[in-house]
């Protein structure tokens, strides 16, 4: 079985080819304004590279920052309709209140609040009402807005309101596109809602995107079926990701860390992936990345998606180097995609990390002769302070005294020494495209947020029956039953609530089918 | 800092959020929603007059009102808007009265920010002090319980129109009791105002200052993010409190006990505490502190838990296993360390019968 991964990135778009286990080729490329020749272009590479027979590719992975940027450049938008099933509650608060007005302008800031949602128990805020929805969707065809985000209050308890609703307006409203606040996030209505109204506001351009990932693939000559990584290392289909492209935030990291797992064999470890301005610092928990445990900023709006924990100093190949001794700083500035006309060693005139690198003898490229008036003292002063960065990065994100090992990823990663601290440091094979790697490793999951009641059911039945629902939805998005296994799970009692209420959290992964 | 607070602007309420949310010590719910309502009182031209305590006429008539319910339901079901304030009229509809500033009982979480947005809606003053001076679980744990006010009767209103007035209560633990079970019917969210006080008794039982502390504790943080300082050591140097320990949380377990977030977290120094081993109790709040299984600081000390980089709070909620944190004591007011008072916030109240209170500056 051949797969191919691909990471179409705001600088390079990586590819591989993998034979199972085996990685027969790796290449970078750069990506292009249209994506789709970027695509094509590093793909032919890497299948001429591995000399594999295009019939024989049976999937490709993808991952994608490109839904990411959009949010924060706010381009591509698309003027998008948040409807919140809550009143009378929660009327305080609109949708958007807490968004920066530019993005706020950018979807259009076209919100109804309207009768509905429930309680924490299931039991009705107020019934929905058909004719006060009637109206609503007489406004948003008026408008002209054709992508609408649903939000009701305690979804992830009960999504029957959203369906409901969907259904009414879509009798007046038949070719908008749905968004349902309760398939995207979990409680945190905020939260959930802001997701929900970007995912939106990005169904367009997801419909658009993955169009070019089809064209591209087709151009190349492969028939097989293709799949977009979300941010927890797994997999989503084609038709899944026009629908939820939100889920693909952050996926960049994940497929980093995932791949460095993979290249490296380590389950356990913290993994450094040094680029051109910053270095991302995460740690890997039985193979995935650790998620973070607070709410997560994307372009300055606030949500509660399950991101991964990554650490980010402004360290890279990059990074500027000034003064000597007491004075001496590195970073936070880089030069950034100028690297190979600014640095003294591509005949620029700023000193930076990659100089010192190849000063050190760690790299070996450019003009030497441009640094050789470059100290030995200052050299090794430099390398302490980076040594102590990035110590002081991986540290934050070690959660145990073990001696687990760290992972050098990226095409910065001649930067880290061969010891961080105590821990021994791996630089796996095929680094480089280590992000290309993870998404060509993609799983597919299965995930529950609900909460539950403890009344007649002790905690282990309720996690069991959590299980059954989280591998149920696995099956159906395309995981071999038999592989499927239990990534995370967590239960949280919640306070004050009768009836020993608590909130699991439970997700299992399993191999793609095929 | 030495200004007096006499009115709290846009500027200040980023600032409040984290003092409030450190002086939750773990519990006391999430500010973040309170600040955005407050924000939007703020744009509608309404403002937030603040009386300090001492300033208090001692006839004024003060209403100590806040939301109550689950915190859980708190950031899904936002509330109507205007819950604290429908309560806050029942209570002068019930005894005739005409009320003159609000206080609120717990200035740690999400209840400091309640009374400040419904002093902006009813165009009354907010008194800058509180009940607690820092987060506990019921209302007979605030000072003006503790010191001889009846807080009943009390006013719940909902967000769909429902008001419950409870008349009489033999004392208040049979308030909180009778409140408990009508917020779980109202959706485990509501609005409660008690039985107001009068000024010259506010003055002698709250505990003063605690919205310019907040607000202090906010923006020494804040500035030290500015300006790359120790945001952990600049809250020590803020509140005269200590740091007890740098650690990593190797073992946490939360279960529900009637109701209460129940549970410890074991910890392992690092830094300069290398080679120590710790252990904090929770009860919806950080309770009990023991270093090598000796107890340090106890309820009612405040036991703080911060992100050791950020030193931003992490509540019990947010708490998980490998989280790199910061452990502070802060010493409560003297009016919670009195023996009235730790018959009911003291460890005894919350089942440690074989911890006997000592303030932490004495260890």
């Amino acid at each position: 079985m051949f797969r191919i991964g691909v990471d179409v990135g705001g600088t390079n778009t990586d590819a591989v080819v993998m034979q199972g286990d085996k990685i027969l080729s790796g290449v970078k490329s750069p990506t292009t304004e249209d994506v789709m020749s970027g695509v094509v272009d590093a793909v032919e590479r890497a299948l001429a590279d591995s000399g594999t027979d295009k019939a024989k590719v049976t999937a490709v992975m993808i991952g994608t920052t490109h839904f990411t940027n959009a949010v924060v450049e706010r381009k591509h938008l698309a003027r998008t309709g948040a409807v919140r099933l809550c009143l009378p509650a929660a009327q305080c608060l609109p949708p958007m209140v807490d968004w920066p007005n530019d993005i706020r302008d950018a979807v259009g800031n076209h919100f109804w609040m309207a009768k509905g949602g429930y309680e924490f128990d299931g039991r009705e805020i107020s019934a929905l009402d058909m004719e006060e929805l009637n109206r609503i969707a007489v406004q948003i065809r008026d408008e002209g807005i054709d992508t609408v985000a649903i939000t009701s209050v305690f979804s992830p308890v009960s999504d029957k309101m959203e369906r409901e609703a969907m259904e009414q307006l879509a009798k007046t409203l038949p070719d908008v596109d749905f968004t349902l606040s309760s398939e995207i996030g979990r409680l945190g209505i905020l939260e959930r809602e802001n997701a929900a109204i970007m995912n939106a506001s990005l169904r367009a351009l997801s419909e658009r995107t993955v169009g070019a990932f089809g064209r591209a693939l087709t151009k190349v000559g492969l028939t097989c079926p293709y799949y977009i990584t979300q941010n927890d290392g797994t997999l989503m289909s084609r038709d899944f990701v026009q629908s939820y492209p939100v889920l693909t935030f952050a996926s960049g990291p994940t497929n980093s860390m995932r791949g460095a797992a993979f290249l490296s064999g380590k389950l356990d470890a913290i993994v450094v992936d040094v680029g051109g301005t910053t270095t991302d610092v995460g740690a890997l928990v039985k193979g995935f990345p650790r998620p973070a445990s607070t709410t997560v900023d994307v372009g300055g709006v606030r949500t509660n998606f399950r991101m991964p924990d990554v650490f980010a100093i402004g360290l890279g190949g990059g990074t500027i180097v000034e003064g000597t001794g007491e004075t001496l700083t590195v970073g936070p500035r880089s030069v950034g995609y100028k690297l190979t006309t600014d640095a003294l060693i591509f005949g620029g005139s700023t000193l930076t990390t990659s100089d010192i690198a190849v000063g050190l003898g760690l790299a070996d490229f450019g003009d030497k002769s441009a640094i050789a008036d470059l100290k030995d003292d200052h050299l090794q002063a430099v390398r302490a302070r980076v040594n102590e960065m990035l110590t002081n990065a991986v540290e934050r994100m070690r959660v145990s005294p073990d001696p687990i090992p760290v992972l050098a990823v990226g095409g910065g990663s001649i930067l880290v020494p061969d010891h961080v601290g105590d821990l021994p440091v791996i630089r796996p094979e095929h680094f480089s495209v280590a992000n290309a790697v993870g998404a060509a490793i993609g799983q597919i999951s299965g995930e529950v947020d609900r909460i539950f009641s403890l009344d007649g059911k002790t905690r282990e039945e309720a996690l069991a029956e959590a299980r059954t629902e989280a591998t149920n939805k696995a099956i159906a998005a395309g995981a071999k039953p038999e592989s499927i296994e239990l990534l995370d799970q967590e239960d949280v009692p919640l306070a004050y609530l009768p009836g020993n209420a608590t909130r699991i959290r439970l997700k299992v992964v399993g191999d793609m089918n095929g | 800092m030495g200004d007096i607070l006499r009115e709290v602007t846009d500027g200040d309420l980023d600032a409040i959020e984290i003092g409030a949310a450190i002086l939750g010590t773990g519990g006391g719910g999430n500010p973040y929603i309170g600040k955005l309502r407050c924000r939007e009182q703020l744009k509608m031209g309404r403002k937030i007059p603040v009386i300090p305590l001492a300033e208090l006429p001692d006839d004024a008539l003060v209403v100590s009102l806040g939301g109550i319910g689950a915190p859980v339901v708190g950031v899904e079901k936002i509330e109507e808007g205007e819950e604290c304030l429908r309560a806050l009229r029942a209570i002068e509809r019930e005894l005739g009265v005409k009320v003159d500033a609000l206080i609120s009982a717990e200035i740690g979480g999400a209840n400091s920010m309640e009374p400040m947005l419904t002093a902006a809606q009813a165009g009354l003053p907010v008194v800058d002090g509180d009940g607690m001076g820092r987060a506990f679980p019921e209302m007979q744990m605030c000072t003006w319980s503790i010191y001889g006010h009846r807080e009943a009767p009390g006013a719940m209103a909902d967000e769909k129109g429902n008001i419950v007035i409870i008349r009489d209560t033999p004392n208040d633990v049979w308030l909180e009791r009778i409140a408990r079970s009508v917020v779980v019917s109202m959706g485990a969210a509501a609005g409660l105002a008690t039985q107001p006080m009068k000024g010259d008794f506010v003055k002698r039982a709250a505990v003063p200052g605690t919205i310019t502390q907040a607000l202090n504790l906010g923006r020494a943080v804040l500035q030290a993010h500015k300006t790359n300082a120790d945001p952990v050591q600049t809250v020590i140097n803020q509140e005269r409190g200590k740091l007890l320990m740098t650690a990593k949380i190797v073992d946490l377990q939360r279960h529900l006990k009637g109701g209460f977030a129940i549970g410890h977290l074991a910890l392992e120094g690092f830094g300069n505490f290398q080679g120590d081993s710790g252990r904090i109790d929770l009860q919806n709040e950080f309770l009990v502190f023991r270093r090598n299984e000796m107890v340090e600081v106890c309820t009612p000390d405040l036991i703080v838990v911060l992100d050791s980089d950020t030193g931003l709070p992490i509540t019990t909620e947010m708490l998980r296993y490998g989280q790199r944190i910061a452990v502070l004591g802060l010493p409560a007011h003297s009016l919670m360390r009195s023996a009235e008072a730790l018959k009911v916030v003291g460890p005894a109240a919350f089942g440690y019968d074989d911890i006997t209170f000592a303030p932490m500056e004495d260890i």
